[in-house]
């Protein structure tokens, strides 16, 4: 597809790689003329530089035969401005990067209708998720949900006195007397879709995929099972950190928000009086103890400086905090990161990009089985994603023992009225169902790209 | 650097160099040729065996290349071709001495139309053709050619189109550097074959047809006569002096015109200066050598000819313009200097170049009178970064002084057979991929003069000069070949 991306910050360039690994044809616009020649060089794609919302400059970077335009620039009002005009030029789709608290739902909606976007995304925001998805379970490193919480994926790093360590793949279920699936193991740089014979190591990273109520039963097998964090440290005041911070005192928790800057402090407690807000500087280990970083459940450093969110993560691993949630921007940083021990990073740009790559690989594909969900997973050498079942899918009520799959492929669910099972072999698709299927180094697009 | 990376893409470059070494086989054949189609064999085994034990030897563990590694590759992906592309004209015994037959290939890959052969049209149909062919596969670039057939080319290739196309900046036209590529192979071939069939409905026969237009399309200018393209008919030299002045042009421009961009094309300050210099000088040039000839056409058609050829730095000539007088012969030599536009397969230092310096130059001249004044200097309607205007200063400084380093080095020569003028035009002439120069190297004449060292020298002044020069001195550093 021909996808204009305007802006190449961070945000940007994190798109733009990710969609031109995917196939696609990009085109960058960025007012700054040095940045453009950077992101030519390393990326393979074209640069026109001037401004988002010149339209000369769109045109001139096809703006007309676009099928979607993305704005991600800082500023959301030029990104709404970019959209509209380029949607008017005959952009067929455009995605606006919108992450002003100041445009709520409602706001949002009527915005999107008016400049007929096709979808506005907020990175801080999906940060935020996740990191509350993973506050609810702190034992995993990971966690995706399909279908509102219906399944499940979660990831575990099993550290040395794991019970899991040692094990065989097929002996797992009848040990646990649990219905799950162990779908991909990471090891070392390598992903591996395990057989029943494969055997567990400590120092894996394992996806596990079942219904809910299943990885709580699991866990509790394991002795992980903990309740959700209650008391949480937040370091830095940032938008990530606003939308968290809301979402975890709407369930009930005790969050403790520490920044330096005393304007953004004031503006966090007016917007969120419910929040225990600290005037300081986190990297002094002083206030952080003095705030309780030895009681607190979780410690969580959301700064807008990858490096001293690791190092401040890593001092919070060093004093046993239980659970310590990294965010890296970065993408160098994250290899880095885990060599540290620090096991859950949280990246916005990670998030922008699977949202992206789920939206045009749907957007691609209007026929045939569509993908409804797409998580990059194992640090991203994996992917889960969720087929809808369509009716002209060729091995419909075939057992899948006899479908040849490709190899690294491995159907880790079937979801069918409201239930969730992990399927063997003598289940079979039918129409209407939706098929979560684990794939490495493939890149799928409709479910009939899985049959070899 | 990325050794293994640069060796990888260098056997795929001598992989296909044996795949194009495979056509002049096929006319070999054709002509019952059978002693230079075994020549040809013999170098296809060699840059197989080459290209395939590069290939397997190593094979890349990252595929991410940098500037330098580009340059690298460049410069050494055109000594492999030349290297092994002249071995059918040493071993045909055709020409005796390798150096010699090093001179006729490299000036057949930069498209220079030198040669050092004294009768042309003794030799073999087979080596003939191959010449000319390598007019085509060196005007748009050996590696571009790579590029848009492999899919497997190293990531981030921008940096080996940057160091190979001539001009001062590459502009891609398709997001993807590999699609770019193939507009741009798409275009020259669609050219080629528009020349070809225009000669044969003139009447040239399909051999001389194939040639010519080869040699136009990378403007070359190999010929296959002694006196050029001089005996064909005029409808036949208005045609190919017609497709040099179009091979001169900026290809972007050709594809703004596939997609009906009409008013970008007008708006082109680069085509316009380019016509406005050929449209003077031919008209100086009518007016010097009217007496000479019968008539105003005649007189329009062969400076047109001289003019498109010398601007386009082809070579082809229909008269001998050695023996014009000194005016015209200024004005040539003025237009070696100047070539083509920028992102055509001419050489010289590009139209573009001179455009931003005149521009720059003014910018000064303001600047001595305003000394607080701020200036921008702009092209095609937008503003140029300082670092190029910048890199066109100091382009132009370094071409001086090599041309000037190569003239004085050839002066040396032992014997003094050679005046100012020769040694000075035959510089020019290699440097700027023309071909033929002026005295004893005009368009009647040839380079076998020249000893094996001077020889040698003028194709180092070839290779600079078609890679534009910074390629050729950072790639053979060796302070770049270090593992990284």
């Amino acid at each position: 597809m021909n996808i204009i991306v305007v802006g190449c910050g961070k945000i940007g360039r994190a798109v733009i790689s990710a969609l031109v690994n995917e196939g696609h044809d990009v085109v960058a616009i960025d007012k700054n003329q040095e940045k453009v020649e950077e992101v030519t060089n390393q990326i393979d794609i074209m640069g026109v530089c001037g401004s988002g919302t010149d339209c000369d400059t769109l045109l001139d970077a096809g703006a007309g035969k676009a099928d979607v335009f993305l704005a991600t620039t800082a500023s959301d009002e030029l990104n709404m401005l970019s959209c509209f005009i380029a949607k008017n030029l005959g952009a067929k789709n455009t995605v606006a990067r919108i992450r002003d608290r100041a445009y709520s739902e409602n706001n949002l909606n009527f915005l999107s209708q008016q400049l007929k976007l096709r979808m506005s995304f907020n990175p801080e925001k999906l940060a935020a998720h996740d990191i509350y998805n993973v506050l609810k379970l702190p034992t995993v490193a990971h966690i995706e949900t399909f279908s509102t919480r219906r399944f499940e994926i979660v990831e575990l790093v099993l550290r040395e006195d794991s019970p899991l360590a040692g094990v065989r793949i097929m002996d797992l279920r009848k040990k646990y007397h649990a219905n799950f699936l162990i779908c991909a193991v990471l090891r070392g740089e390598e992903v591996i879709i395990p057989g029943g014979d494969f055997g567990l190591e400590s120092g894996d990273r394992i996806a596990i995929t079942a219904a809910p109520t299943e990885i709580i039963k699991l866990l509790r097998h394991l002795k992980l099972a903990k309740k959700q964090a209650k008391n949480v440290m937040i370091l830095g005041a940032s938008r990530t950190a606003y939308y968290l911070t809301k979402l975890l005192l709407a369930s009930g928790s005790n969050v403790t928000v520490i920044d330096k800057d005393p304007d953004v402090c004031n503006k966090f407690s007016e917007a969120l009086p419910g929040a225990n807000v600290i005037l300081g500087d986190g990297a002094q280990q002083e206030i952080l103890h003095e705030e309780g970083l030895n009681t607190v459940d979780a410690f969580i450093s959301l700064t807008g400086i990858d490096e001293e969110n690791i190092l401040l993560s890593y001092y919070a691993q060093s004093q046993e905090v239980p659970k310590v949630i990294t965010k890296v921007n970065r993408d160098e940083f994250i290899s880095l990161a885990n060599r540290l021990g620090l096991d859950t990073i949280i990246s916005p740009r990670r998030a922008i990009s699977d949202l992206m790559l789920r939206y045009t690989r749907a957007t691609e594909n209007t026929v045939g089985s569509n993908i409804e969900t797409l998580y990059k997973i194992m640090e991203e050498h994996a992917e889960a994603l969720k087929f809808k079942v369509s009716p002209d899918f060729k091995y419909l009520n075939v057992p899948l023992k006899d479908i040849n799959f490709k190899k690294n492929i491995l159907i880790a669910g079937i979801l069918r009225n409201r239930k969730a099972m992990v399927p063997t072999g003598d289940d079979v698709f039918m129409e209407g169902d939706k098929a979560i299927v684990i794939s490495a180094g493939h890149k799928l697009r409709d479910l009939q790209d899985i049959i070899a | 650097m990325n050794r293994r990376m640069v060796l990888n893409t260098l056997g795929h470059i001598a992989i296909a160099l044996a795949g194009l070494m495979a056509l002049p086989c096929v006319v070999s054949v054709i002509y019952g040729e059978l002693k230079i189609l075994w020549c040809f064999l013999i170098a296809i085994g060699i840059a197989l065996i080459l290209g395939l034990t590069l290939k397997f030897t190593s094979k890349p563990g990252n595929k991410i290349i940098y500037a330098k590694e580009g340059f690298v590759i460049v410069t050494f992906a055109w000594i492999i071709m030349s290297v092994i592309g002249a071995l059918p004209f040493f071993l045909s015994g055709e020409i005796p001495d390798y150096i010699d037959a090093l001179f006729e290939m490299v000036s057949g890959f930069t498209t220079t139309g030198a040669s050092i052969i004294p009768d042309v049209e003794s030799m073999s149909r087979g080596l003939l053709f191959w010449r000319s062919f390598s007019h085509w596969i060196g005007g748009m670039g050996v590696l571009v050619f790579v590029m848009a057939l492999l899919p497997n080319m190293p990531d981030r290739s921008i940096h080996i189109m940057r160091a190979e196309m001539p001009g001062p900046e590459v502009d891609k036209l398709l997001p993807r550097a590999r699609d770019t590529a193939k507009i741009l192979y798409i275009i020259y071939i669609v050219m080629t074959a528009a020349e070809i069939i225009l000669l044969l409905a003139g009447g040239m026969p399909l051999f001389d047809s194939l040639v010519h237009s080869f040699g136009t399309a990378g403007t070359g200018g190999f010929g296959i006569k002694s006196d050029s393209i001089g005996g064909y008919s005029p409808y036949l030299q208005w045609v190919i002096g017609i497709f040099m002045l179009l091979f001169g042009v900026n290809f972007n421009l050709y594809y703004l015109l596939l997609l009906g961009k009409f008013k970008s094309i007008l708006r082109s300050t680069e085509l316009w200066t380019y016509i406005s210099i050929v449209l003077v000088s031919i008209a100086i040039i009518t007016v010097n050598v009217y007496n000479m000839y019968d008539g105003f056409w005649e007189t329009l058609r062969h400076s047109t000819f001289q003019v498109s050829t010398i601007i386009s730095t082809t070579g082809y000539s229909t008269v001998d313009y050695d023996l014009w007088p000194g005016l015209s012969k200024a004005i040539l030599l003025f237009l070696m200097i100047v070539g083509g536009c920028a992102g055509s397969t001419a050489g010289g230092i590009k139209v573009s170049r001179v455009v931003i310096l005149i521009k720059s130059i003014i910018r000064e001249l303001k600047r001595a009178i305003h000394p607080r004044s701020v200036n921008v200097v702009k092209l095609e309607g937008k503003k140029l970064d300082e670092q190029v205007v910048s890199g066109v200063t100091s382009y132009l400084a370094i071409y001086v002084a090599s041309v000037i380093l190569i003239f004085i080095t050839l002066s040396f020569e032992p014997e003094h057979v050679f005046g100012v003028e020769t040694n000075l035009s035959a510089t020019l002439a290699c440097f700027n991929n023309i071909g033929p120069g002026l005295d004893a190297v005009g368009p009647t004449l040839n380079y076998s003069g020249y000893n094996g060292f001077s020889t040698f020298l003028l194709t180092v002044a070839m290779l600079m000069g078609r890679l534009e020069i910074f390629p050729v001195i950072l790639g053979l550093n060796p302070f770049l070949w270090k593992k990284r």
